[in-house]
């Protein structure tokens, strides 16, 4: 070091502080700046492991359970009975549990949501977004146990007096609690993709002579379409991995009902309901939760990157 | 001819009309939003108001709804959440200043980068199953405080990550410029001039992630986190339970006593997690107010 230093400083014609022009010249190689850039990459490439140990435990598990149940009769079976004997690990009645769940939020999520973001973005004065839009980070950031209890003690009891047949759990009062808890995330991610369209093409349709609807639905919300599918499509994957709210409030009964006012099962509650311990847990219903977290896995990474490309490929670049 | 203007008229009068539709729907729409808020927010206060009092604080739970409090529950979250934020607030800035500063554009950094972006989208009960998988079975954690702990941590980093780097790139870059004018180093130029400027961002994210922790319920389930628990956790090698975990078994009791101390235990959740956001909010305003580039 020191030796680099002098050749530097006689390498210099004008001299100066020798040790401080050899220190610059070696700053690249110096050894805590090395340490701490392994260090920094080493805290990047957690969530590199996190993915992999994800993928790695969830087919280890799940490759142990479907050596007991074979593929085909999970993924198409239409009877989920793990605790009776002869036990049967058809998977359908909890994708159809999850998918009353996903189909009930998105009929709430996706006009509300939608509309909420064009009434943002097109409508609202600075002042009411400024104060409409805490508001939507406030649902956002409210817990989903919270929502669930919600869902049994208001929205069940309300169901129930309109139609009286309405079980205590069942899939409509889940599903409308979780269309809310998405409802923020549709709305505020919507208003970023139409607030990106430029206003020049707004101005446009005005002058054309459209009115505030026809500029609203045919030039600014087809301008950002693909934000606006690329942004249910992520609240519609958080739907399907949605957990407590639908563990409290749609019951815990496999069921293929057509009626929503019915208890059902989703795939998470599933395994809520062998997490808190009722059930022996080495079993094939425990090894069985290990399966349905790795389609839950695959599902919310499909939507994910679904998603993506759709933002990518058909967003519309405005210069 | 005449009659045609008239009806020309009329048809501007309707597309009017129902612009003027849509906007009311529209408006009315958002506002119900608001006014969601303010029926959940008046229905858990109207539920759980009358089981709230000092004892509900000191207390811990019980078989009998009159006796029952959130004590354990209380300070099982608080233990999760400081040895949570000892983990994942390193590790995230971390991984956002090499993603920012230190990162060039190859393969390996595009990955992490999606990697993370995939991973903020993966539900919190798979978190759970790596938790369970890894952090209780294979190291041997059960369901201990730093079992919990680990698993939140890989839950929120996704989150510190995201906020840590926009955070740090809307530091104008003639200050690090500025840096390795007068001869610093990267990493001097990091640790004593972009993070400081980049710290209310940092903090802001980092207190709203850590408001996800306190929130979350699923993960605990799974790692097999105990509701019914008499005592807080002395170390990070004990059980524990927490404020979501003590409102869930409460709610999923059927007895309507236990819904009134479930909503109470939402009140003191949601309190906490309003002064945390409010925090937040107060930082970055803050912030804005003193910093001007």
């Amino acid at each position: 070091m020191t030796e680099v230093a002098l050749d530097r400083s006689l390498a210099s014609p004008d001299g100066g502080p020798t040790s401080e022009v050899g220190a610059l010249a070696k700053k690249r190689g110096r050894p805590l700046e090395i340490v701490i850039r392994i260090a920094l990459f080493a805290s990047a490439a957690v969530s590199v492991v996190t993915t992999l140990a994800i993928i790695g435990t969830l087919a280890k598990e799940a490759f142990a359970f479907f050596e007991k149940v074979p593929v085909i009769d999970f993924l198409t079976g239409t009877e989920w009975t793990p605790n009776f004997h002869p036990a049967k690990f058809g998977v359908l009645p909890l994708v159809c549990g999850t998918l009353w769940i996903v189909f009930g939020a998105s009929l709430i999520a996706i006009p509300v949501g939608l509309s909420s973001a064009i009434y943002l973005s097109e409508y609202a004065k600075p002042r009411t977004r400024s104060i409409l839009k805490p508001v939507l980070e406030i649902l956002a950031g409210i817990p989903t146990i919270v929502y669930g209890f919600f869902a049994l003690t208001f929205v069940s009891p309300i169901l129930k007096t309109i139609f009286p047949s309405t079980q205590i759990y069942n899939a409509a009062s889940a599903a409308i609690v979780v269309g809310i808890m998405i409802l923020p995330m549709v709305a505020s991610l919507c208003d970023d993709a139409l607030r990106s369209v430029p206003s020049s093409l707004r101005q446009g349709a005005y002058a054309l002579g459209a009115t505030s609807l026809e500029a609203s639905t045919r030039v600014v919300v087809p301008g950002a379409l693909s934000g606006i599918i690329a942004s249910i499509v992520l609240a519609l994957s958080r739907a399907v991995g949605e957990t407590m709210a639908v563990s409290l409030a749609a019951g815990m009964t496999p069921n293929m009902t057509l009626n929503p006012l019915e208890s059902i099962q989703t795939m998470t509650s599933y395994i809520v309901e062998q997490s808190k311990g009722d059930v022996a847990h080495d079993g094939p219903g425990y090894s069985a939760i290990f399966a349905i977290a790795a389609l839950l896995f695959l599902i919310t990474l499909v939507s994910n990157v679904v998603s993506h490309r759709i933002l990518k490929r058909f967003r519309e670049v405005y210069e | 001819m005449n009659l045609l203007a008239v009806d020309g008229h009329d048809k501007i009068r309707y597309r009017r009309l129902k612009a003027r539709i849509f906007q009311s729907t529209c408006c009315g729409l958002v506002w119900m939003c608001v006014a969601l808020l303010a029926v959940l927010l008046f229905h858990v206060a109207s539920e759980g108001f009358a089981y709230l009092n000092l004892d509900f604080l000191t207390n811990n739970t019980s078989y009998k709804p009159e006796k029952a409090g959130i004590h354990a529950a209380l300070l099982g979250t608080l233990w999760l959440v400081v040895t949570t934020a000892v983990i994942s607030i390193p590790t995230g800035v971390a991984a956002a200043i090499y993603l920012e500063e230190f990162a060039k554009k190859n393969r390996i950094n595009t990955f992490i980068e999606v990697n993370v972006a995939n991973l903020a989208g993966v539900p919190s009960i798979v978190f759970g199953m790596l938790g369970l998988a890894i952090f209780s079975r294979l190291f041997g954690l059960k369901n201990w405080v730093i079992a919990g702990a680990l698993t939140m941590s890989l839950l929120i980093l996704p989150v510190i990550i995201t906020a840590a780097r926009e955070a740090i790139r809307a530091v104008p870059n003639s200050i690090r410029l500025a840096a390795y004018a007068i001869g610093a180093s990267k990493w001097q130029t990091v640790a004593a001039h972009v993070l400081p400027a980049a710290l209310p961002g940092i903090v802001t994210g980092v207190i709203l992630s850590m408001s996800r922790a306190i929130g979350e319920t699923a993960p605990l389930i799974t790692i097999g986190v105990p509701v019914f628990i008499l005592h807080a956790p002395g170390g990070l090698n004990e059980s524990f339970t927490a404020l979501p975990m003590q409102i869930y078994s409460w709610a999923a009791m059927p007895q309507k006593e236990f819904h009134g101390l479930a909503a109470a235990g939402i009140i003191v959740l949601l309190t906490v997690l309003l002064l945390m956001n409010a925090t937040a909010v107060f930082i970055r305003q803050r912030a804005q107010r003193k910093l001007k580039w």
